[in-house]
């Protein structure tokens, strides 16, 4: 069974002018160990599909028209909110993009990451090496001491000192390390990242995309790894994913994507890469004639595909 | 954190040096003769004269300025014209019965606007949220004295479950002073019944004079709540799995309720400007009416105590706004 099963979803969103449809059928499979690239243009739907994952969408304002979501075989459309809150932090871990606004900025890190802990061992009491019936007091003792442990093996020194510090006494890079930390303190089977390092400068980027690396390597997670950065995606990632209005436009593994993407879309995603030797006046980005051959072909294929 | 209160108390001194300087020069420069009104109708020059020479009146307002700025260190407020009492002792009977007042109002404010306005917001634009925000515009619209005027009608004389008006029963002896609030003082002596009756004798004058602060929190509250509920920071608490109770009661009401500290603060200025007429009405012994009949009077004395006393709880409260603003948002540095 795929760790996530993502299959022909649909999602409208509602808003002053009506209702919008977002995700046009989404397909999309991630296992154990793969680190899915999901790339796309601003507006595609990236981080819809994933707050989708872990159904975090208000339900005001976003109505799934269509298709499912599979966490390990659950519904997750279609699961109680008790469920949800299990699955999120226990099975399922986040990372966003602004690591300056993601912490709570009131609240010392040891505070917010010990709540972590302390709720996603309510299911798993043994990742914090609990058995279940411990008191209070030792389940908090024992989340603060993993929480120190697993910021340390996050490369933060001094961890016991810093779980007592506040938000912005973080550099940023710090801060997303916190984040993920946080992230992965339940253990979750499925981390999803959108855009984890688009707000951080390269060197810490790098040191970011290695702690993740690690995490697949060691325990064996499956990740989707939402980004505008086709680099990124090409060092980073096994597959890849690329988007287009609310579709799935290609995907496969990199190597082969990369090397010989099929979609025009994905060629002229490409394209827009600067590479060292761009000039400013050949840099390219996707506009005009190029956006209308994009849709001429999409247009070309579906009805294809309908014949 | 310590030498941060212990300099800003400090920073109070010269502050209410200089308003001195300018209350007691405009109490003194205004047109009107109070040493003639304190002295009679039908005084004569003389009686004037030794009135004035009394009071201290007959000496340049600089040197009188310097009299009473030394009297003042030595706890002596001067003397009022009229009731020829020590303003100091005066003060000391008033500006304990306002405060409890003001203190009362702002605690029903509070304890009560804060968490209907976190329920309005997670409960926004529901029946509830609806109802809070046209009953808030009404509250903060509706003029206090009319407010206590419908509470009087109302509780004492319809159902005549509170006492009409006053501050403690004429027949029976307030409790024996310690703090001058007589329900604290009660409380301190242990004497129930003496604090039930100045409860009962609070409860209306508190519950006017709050209305508006209350509906002021409870909207600026709402609106706080929402603004964090829609921080990127709720979503990582979610998506982490954190209870929404906790997120609720304990991430997200510190940041809103520190927003809302601000205002809360402005108000106590606004309910000690804010007494007069509700004094009045109630017949509450406080500040509010003390000052206007000094006001009235052009009674000098009383009126300068009266206002270093409120620009002094002022600026306290201003320093334990910020102390609580520190407490509260860690960002902010106290330096
Ligand atoms: N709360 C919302 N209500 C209505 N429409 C929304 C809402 N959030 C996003 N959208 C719309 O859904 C579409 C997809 O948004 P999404 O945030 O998933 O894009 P994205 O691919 O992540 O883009 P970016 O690369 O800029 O992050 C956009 O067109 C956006 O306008
Ligand atoms: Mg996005």
């Amino acid at each position: 069974m795929a760790l996530l099963d993502i299959s022909d979803l649909h999602l409208s969103m509602r808003s002053f002018e009506g209702e919008t449809p977002i995700l046009k059928g989404i397909d999309l499979t991630v296992e154990r160990g793969q680190i899915w690239g999901v790339v796309g243009e601003t507006g595609s739907g990236k981080s819809l599909t994933g707050l989708t994952i872990s159904r975090l969408l208000p339900t005001t304002t976003a109505r799934y028209t269509g298709g499912q979501v599979r966490f390990d075989g659950k519904d997750v459309l279609r699961a109680s909110d008790r469920e949800m809150r299990a699955l999120r932090g226990g099975r399922i871990g986040m990372i966003f993009q602004d690591p300056t606004t993601n912490l709570n900025p009131s609240f010392r890190i040891g505070t917010q990451m010990v709540d972590a802990a302390l709720h996603a061992a309510r299911d798993k009491p043994e990742i914090l090496g609990l058995t279940g019936r411990e008191s209070r007091r030792a389940r908090r003792r024992a989340a603060w001491d993993a929480s120190v442990a697993l910021l340390e093996s996050f490369g933060l020194h001094d961890a016991a000192d810093r779980m007592t510090r506040f938000p912005h006494e973080f550099s940023g890079g710090m801060r997303q390390r916190v984040l993920i930390a946080m992230a992965m303190i339940g253990q979750p089977d499925l981390l999803i990242a959108d855009e984890p390092t688009t707000a951080l400068d390269v060197s810490v980027q790098s040191q970011i995309l290695r702690l993740i690396h690690r995490l697949v390597e060691e325990r064996n997670i499956g990740v989707m790894f939402i980004t505008h950065n086709l680099g990124v995606v090409a060092q980073l990632c096994s597959h890849v994913a690329v988007m287009y209005r609310g579709r799935i436009v290609e995907r496969g593994p990199v190597t082969s994507v990369l090397k010989a993407p099929e979609h025009i879309y994905t060629r002229a995603l490409m394209d827009a890469i600067p590479t060292a030797r761009a000039q400013m006046d050949t840099l390219r980005g996707i506009d005009g004639p190029l956006r209308d051959r994009i849709e001429a072909e999409i247009a070309a294929t579906a009805k294809e595909a309908a014949a | 954190m310590l030498w941060y209160v212990i300099r800003r108390l400090l920073l109070i001194i010269p502050t209410l040096l200089g308003l001195s300087v300018i209350v007691f020069a405009i109490a003194r420069l205004l047109p009107g003769d109070p040493v003639g009104l304190a002295a009679g109708p039908n005084a004569t020059p003389e009686v004037i004269a030794s009135v004035a020479a009394e009071f201290g009146l007959d000496k340049p307002i600089p040197v009188q300025y310097w009299t009473y700025l030394t009297g003042l260190l030595q706890g002596d407020w001067g003397v009022s014209l009229f009731t020829r009492r020590p303003v100091a002792a005066d003060l000391a009977e008033f500006v304990p019965a306002t405060l409890e007042l003001v203190i009362a109002a702002l605690l029903i404010a509070v304890v009560v606007g804060i968490p209907l306005g976190l329920l309005a917001a997670i409960r926004r634009d529901g029946i509830f949220d609806y109802l809070t925000r046209t009953v808030s515009l009404g509250a903060i619209a509706m003029p206090r004295f009319f407010l206590g005027l419908l509470l009087q009608l109302a509780f004492a004389m319809a159902l005549n479950w509170l006492p009409l008006s006053g501050r403690f029963p004429l027949i029976e002896f307030p409790p024996d002073r310690i703090t001058g609030f007589y329900t604290v003082d009660a409380l301190l002596i242990g004497d129930w019944h003496a604090f039930g009756l100045a409860l009962q004798h609070l409860a209306l004058p508190a519950l006017a004079l709050s209305l508006s602060p209350l509906a002021t929190i409870l909207r600026m509250m709402r609106a706080s709540t929402i603004e964090v509920l829609q921080q990127d920071y709720i979503l990582t608490e979610r998506a982490l799995g954190i209870p929404s109770w906790i997120i609720l009661f304990k991430y997200t009401l510190r940041n809103a309720v520190s927003a809302t500290l601000t205002v809360i603060g402005l108000y106590v200025s606004w309910l000690l400007g804010g007494t007069v007429l509700v004094e009045t009405i109630f017949d509450w012994p406080g500040l509010g009416l003390y000052s206007t009949q000094a006001i009235l009077g052009q009674d000098f004395m009383p009126v300068i105590g009266v206002t270093l006393v409120i620009a002094m709880i002022y600026l306290v409260t201003s320093v334990i706004v910020d102390i609580l603003q520190a407490v509260l948002n860690p960002k902010v540095r106290l330096q």
